[in-house]
């Protein structure tokens, strides 16, 4: 700082024609060094800055507001300690929604990685027309989860739904796919699954072909055929893509909140919170109820559940990759 | 989780025994996972093409019925239709153009430039693609309160306007195919950084910028829990006008799904002109991350 200051005062106690030309040298090198020194410092600060500002300042002050009565409208109230999450985890309404929601990432993340590893082998196989397959499986990602939710919330219609009526064809009696917990949660799985399978295939089918050819041409002499070769090759060299793809997902599944919230039209997560999940809870106190307070301790519990959840997740893909 | 996984990007195109065509197994599996991805939509056009009648009628049409203008017209009319879409289309727009410029300025820097903590900072920025903010929606939203923002655009707008996935992008990008001599070369040339910045780096970024923009513009489109916070009923985006649709009324499914059909088409749009970038995008995305 003090360089840049320094420079006009110099200018100002000489006399002008007495050294103009090494001075502006020197005062263009000057301005050069700091260009050189500070400018990346100035290209990477929007991200840190807006890091900053929306999302570690937000997520610490969470804990803040988490300790204090704090109305929506009203603002900040008095310090009241752990009183919120003593009420929260008190109330049955949490646990519910603990459970719908580990239980809806499960039915959601487990078959998928599943479907979209053999959906990735059959990609890679010598297809024709192979740029068709592959933006075909990708179309339903261009489809906002609160149209897939319209959809599929109507495909499973209790009444007069497709799906029921495709079941009573192979005479299945229907399925109250908007009351049962258990139905509910196959239901909004099922739109996750629509909308990402096909995206994850494309990430397996990436990290499949860098896979080195002649792994397979040694197995393939030493007489093992596709299927072995899929496991034994293909499963355990995607094991650094199953783990992305699993934490990511982890990440992003458990704060599921479009598809269950447009699952029928009051959005509460069913009449008895059938399939109300940890984000449309925290809506619910945060926005319905205006208690920034408990929503703030709901939010720190979900990141607590977040965070467990991204520990089990990688122990258990490594494991699994590991035993292949 | 930090993906720093770096795989050669040499995907051999016909590997293994390079003649064998698959059986029509494979072919099926695949027509068949395809025709499950595109019922939904037809389904949805087809229902919005009727009237909510059509539901409790045995068999089930299967060819479109002649009401979808009319649906459409009811959907516009319900809900503030257009200023949603305007909406929409200004917010991905500005956030995509926003995220590109930013995240190629940082790329640049941490890939091309030199200074002090630039590994750890970039394995910050890394990190904080772990990190589930949109946990802290609660004081984000007193924040945009304070400002006046809430119900604004720009609420929707300024958290959005640079991605730590943006960053890492640009920089992988950027350190791959920009070669430190045209750097040196502006450099020498007088060139200062931000001349570099514009004249060598981004049109050297443009092919990942523009995959970078297409992601954002269809992650912002279809985004819909922080819009649906913070704004409200008059001004909605499309996401959150559609749910107002399902909200406000009895359910006249057919209303509603024409409604999805007509939030769905300009992303249909987008994939038809563009899916073979996102396709691309996605793979050289896992690849290198």
């Amino acid at each position: 700082m003090s360089t840049v200051t320094d420079a006009p005062t110099r200018t100002r106690g000489r006399r002008p024609d007495d050294d103009r030309p090494p001075r502006r040298i020197g005062l263009s090198q000057r301005l050069g060094t700091w260009d050189v020194k500070l400018s990346p410092y100035l290209y990477i600060s929007p991200f840190f800055v807006l890091f900053a500002i929306t999302g570690l300042f937000p997520l610490l002050y969470t804990a803040y507001v988490s300790m204090h009565d704090w109305d929506q409208i009203m603002g900040q109230g008095e310090f009241v300690g752990l009183e919120h999450f003593r009420f929260v985890l008190g109330h049955s309404d949490f646990w519910v929604s603990l459970r719908n929601t580990i239980s809806i990432f499960l039915l959601s993340s487990v078959p998928q990685v599943l479907v979209a590893i053999t959906l990735a082998a059959l990609l890679d196989s010598n297809l024709r027309a192979r740029t068709f397959w592959r933006m075909g499986v990708l179309l339903p990602y261009v489809v906002a989860p609160v149209a897939v939710s319209l959809i599929f919330s109507n495909l499973f219609a209790d009444r007069f739904g497709l799906v029921n009526a495709a079941l009573g064809l192979i005479g299945v009696e229907p399925i109250r796919w908007h009351s049962d917990p258990l139905a509910s949660h196959v239901a909004i799985a099922t739109m996750v699954n629509f909308r990402w399978t096909g995206y994850n295939a494309l990430i397996f089918l990436a990290a499949m072909q860098a896979i080195p050819r002649d792994l397979y041409e040694s197995a393939w002499i030493d007489g093992a055929g596709r299927v072995r070769q899929f496991f034994s090759i293909t499963v355990p060299m995607l094991r650094p893509t199953i783990i992305f793809v699993a934490i990511t997902s982890t990440i992003g599944g458990l704060q599921i909140f479009d598809e269950p919230r447009l699952f029928d039209q009051y959005g509460r997560g069913g009449a008895g919170s059938q399939w109300k999940t940890l984000t449309i809870y925290l809506y619910e106190l945060g926005w319905t109820q205006s208690n920034f307070g408990r929503a703030s301790a709901v939010a720190w519990l979900l990141f607590l559940v977040i965070v467990a959840f991204g520990l089990v997740n990688l122990a258990v893909t490594r494991r699994i990759a590991d035993t292949r | 989780m930090i993906p720093t996984t770096t795989v050669p990007g040499a995907a051999t195109r016909t590997r293994r025994s390079g003649l064998n065509r698959p059986g029509f197994v494979t072919y099926g599996l695949l027509g068949a996972f395809l025709a499950g991805s595109v019922f939904p939509l037809w389904w949805s056009f087809l229902i919005g093409s009727h009237d909510s009648t059509v539901l409790a009628r045995t068999p089930f049409p299967l060819l479109p019925g002649g009401n979808f203008l009319r649906n459409a017209a009811t959907v516009i009319d319900q809900v503030p239709f257009w200023r949603a879409t305007l909406n929409s289309i200004i917010v991905s727009t500005t956030v995509s153009l926003s995220v590109v410029l930013f995240a190629t300025l940082a790329g640049f820097a941490f890939a091309k430039l030199r200074f002090l903590g630039r590994g750890p900072l970039l394995v910050f920025v890394v990190a904080t693609m772990a990190v589930p903010t949109q946990l802290g929606v609660v004081p984000l939203f007193i924040v945009m309160a304070r400002l006046g923002w809430t119900g604004e655009l720009t609420a929707v707008i300024v958290p959005a306007m640079v991605t730590a996935f943006g960053v890492f992008w640009m920089t992988q990008y950027l350190r791959g195919t920009l070669p430190d001599e045209l750097i040196e070369a502006a450099r020498v040339d007088g060139a200062s950084m931000i001349r570099t910045f514009w004249h060598v780096a981004l049109p050297a970024a443009r092919p990942a910028a523009a995959m970078l923009g297409l992601f954002t513009f269809v992650a912002t489109w279809t985004n819909f829990f922080w819009p649906f916070i913070v704004l409200n009923a008059k001004n909605p985006t499309l996401t959150v006008a559609l749910q107002q649709l399902q909200a406000a009324y009895f359910i006249d499914y057919s209303m509603v799904l024409a409604g999805a059909t007509l939030a769905t088409i300009p992303l249909l749009v987008l994939f038809v002109v563009a899916g073979r970038q996102l396709v691309s995008g996605i793979m050289q995305g896992a690849v290198k991350g």
